[in-house]
């Protein structure tokens, strides 16, 4: 008998470039602040999940284990899970199905990442990301996979790079109201990312989110208890993941098809027929700016190509018709690989629960979704959260 | 049910971290420990990818069928993905293709800047499927020539410098008329 299932607290540290605390200290650090949030103590949780990304940023290789004192899992049934950039969303789906499936009342999931460890840029752990045969040998930079995506993207629906920079613009200033935020910028115009550094065009600079240390921490809670705890609660609506073959050079990038099966699988489950109408904001997956408009087709949020316009319009801003990433998103806020589930759940819950203060939506939406993206532009992962 | 606004709060509610600076650790103004590991890797490549790069250092680029799903896939492998079955048989591709997609690269593979940019792109090899190919490196065209669905031509390798590896190709080049 699947249950319903509730979120009931959230929590996250800073992000920023490099952090002090241990990765464990940062686990500790956010999942106590969901703990306070939810009213709740460790002997009320009865399961964990960590989401952590590739060891190789931390340098420590199974580091779900080195991090588990920290996210309150010692003596507890505890599982890491991993699927690179997708974790974000995923962490929380696996707390889902903990919930869901009648293993557990209440679980805590934590994210963690700490980049800054790896010197002397997380651009060289990346390396060993790519095929061994085909890839490696070329030297490749990871930029390079997403500058290539963004041309595709670019070229075949003919989009200009200023109407991709305006999701910079939109996220770094939506920030402004994070507490947690690592670039947040009141001031930043087009022109400001349109003549920042050229990276890997066409990547620049500012087209880009920052590689970060962090942790965010969200508890789930059944429908059996879930009075115990709030008179309000926010529920899971949905959950959907998807994965394309690892062959990225026999697929159409201009698309990213695995994104819309995941969501199809989330708005089947959460009984949405017309997501364009039906869901009211979203925190799509923006590592990059095209990103964003990427998974905003993907999340089937508009038609291909249609991305672009809807934000020149003004519709994803935060009191548009469909806001877009009010958190700040990666862009603004940072990207601490698995701890952006912060911008991407938390912010579900934070805005539903009417919570988000200065980044409140003003238009009292009910039903939001949120959407990682990871492995070789291949892995897709969604979450609906609904009032 | 009207949402309950609390606009004076904003969460999260505080802001744990302490934030720290590279050069907080260049100095030592910070405790930390240092790791640099050694770790070496020889993998055995299969049937598939051996072919292949047996191929290569003859001078040719091999695809392979899934005649289930009536497609010629280049990089081969040993089954098709998609209908889950085994490969059926090996093709001899022409060293053409178009541009798929491409970018100018400022970046060395650890971030570092560069001068010369790097031209890097998807090539979609003639014979393939539509949008089947593989990365590679471009030459003898300018980052202002570049673009995608342009017809390129690999360059190979003298035969006694290949060693079975994609760089036994050292670049695409435009195919220009009369080629
Ligand atoms: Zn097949």
């Amino acid at each position: 008998m699947k249950k319903d299932v509730a979120v009931i607290g959230g929590g996250m540290t800073i992000f920023r470039r490099r952090l002090k605390e241990t990765g464990k200290e940062l686990s500790f650090l956010a999942a106590k602040m969901a703990m306070e949030d939810a009213g709740i103590q460790k002997d009320d949780i009865d399961m964990i999940v960590m989401g952590t990304a590739p060891d190789a940023f931390d340098g420590i290789h199974m580091k779900g284990e080195n991090l588990l004192d920290g996210a309150a899992g010692a003596g507890k049934p505890y599982v890491r899970v991993f699927n690179g950039g997708g974790t974000g969303v995923f962490a929380p789906i696996a707390g889902w199905w903990h919930v869901a499936s009648g293993v557990a009342d209440v679980c805590l999931v934590v994210a963690e990442e700490k980049m800054g460890s790896c010197y002397p840029h997380p651009q060289t752990a990346f390396q060993h990301i790519w095929d061994p045969v085909l890839d490696r040998p070329l030297h490749p930079n990871l930029v390079w996979l997403f500058a290539m995506e963004m041309n595709r993207y670019m070229t075949v629906h003919g989009i200009k790079k200023e109407d991709i920079a305006r999701v910079a613009v939109k996220n770094k200033r939506n920030a402004v109201g994070h507490p947690c935020a690592q670039l947040a910028d009141p001031n930043i115009t087009v022109d400001d990312v349109l003549n920042s550094e050229m990276m890997a065009w066409p990547v620049q600079r500012l087209d880009i989110s920052p590689p970060s240390d962090g942790a965010a921490a969200l508890l789930f809670c059944s429908e059996d208890v879930v009075r115990q705890y709030t008179d309000d609660p926010v529920w899971v609506g949905g959950v959907g993941w998807n994965i394309d073959s690892t062959m990225w050079t026999n697929r159409d990038l201009y698309f990213p098809r695995y994104v819309a099966h995941a969501a199809k699988m989330a708005y089947k489950m959460a009984g949405i027929v017309n997501p364009r109408k039906e869901i009211d904001f979203a925190e799509p997956y923006d590592p990059f700016d095209y990103k964003e408009l990427h998974h905003m087709e993907g999340l089937l949020l508009c038609d291909k190509g249609e991305a672009p316009i809807l934000t020149r319009e003004g519709v994803t801003q935060r009191d548009g018709d469909m806001p877009i990433c009010p958190s700040g998103g990666l862009l603004g806020v940072g990207n601490p690989i698995a701890a952006t589930m912060g911008q991407k759940v938390c912010e579900l819950y934070w805005q539903l629960a009417g919570k988000a203060g200065k980044r409140q939506i003003p238009t009292n939406p009910r039903v939001g979704v949120g959407q990682a993206w990871g492995d070789i532009m291949q892995m897709a992962t969604v979450m609906v959260l609904k009032r | 049910m009207e949402q309950k606004k609390d606009e004076k709060v904003t969460y999260p509610k505080y802001a744990p971290g302490t934030h720290v600076s590279t050069s907080d650790i260049y100095q030592k103004n910070i405790t930390y420990s240092w790791w640099e590991p050694e770790v070496q890797y020889a993998w055995s490549l299969g049937p598939a990818y051996s072919r292949f790069l047996e191929g290569l250092k003859e001078g040719k680029i091999l695809g392979i069928h899934c005649h289930k799903c009536k497609r010629v896939i280049v990089p081969p492998r040993s089954f098709c993905e998609y209908c889950y079955g085994p490969t059926d048989g090996w093709i001899e591709l022409p060293d053409t293709g178009i541009i798929e997609t491409y970018s100018v690269s400022y970046l060395d593979p650890d971030a570092n800047r560069i001068e010369e940019p790097i031209l890097i792109g998807v090539i979609d090899i003639d014979g393939a499927d539509e949008h089947h190919g593989f990365m590679h490196y471009f030459g003898e065209m300018s980052k202002d020539e570049i673009k995608i669905g342009m017809k390129v031509k690999a360059v190979w390798k003298p035969e006694d410098e290949r060693e079975g590896s994609i760089t036994d190709i050292k670049y695409f080049k435009p195919l220009r008329g009369g080629e």
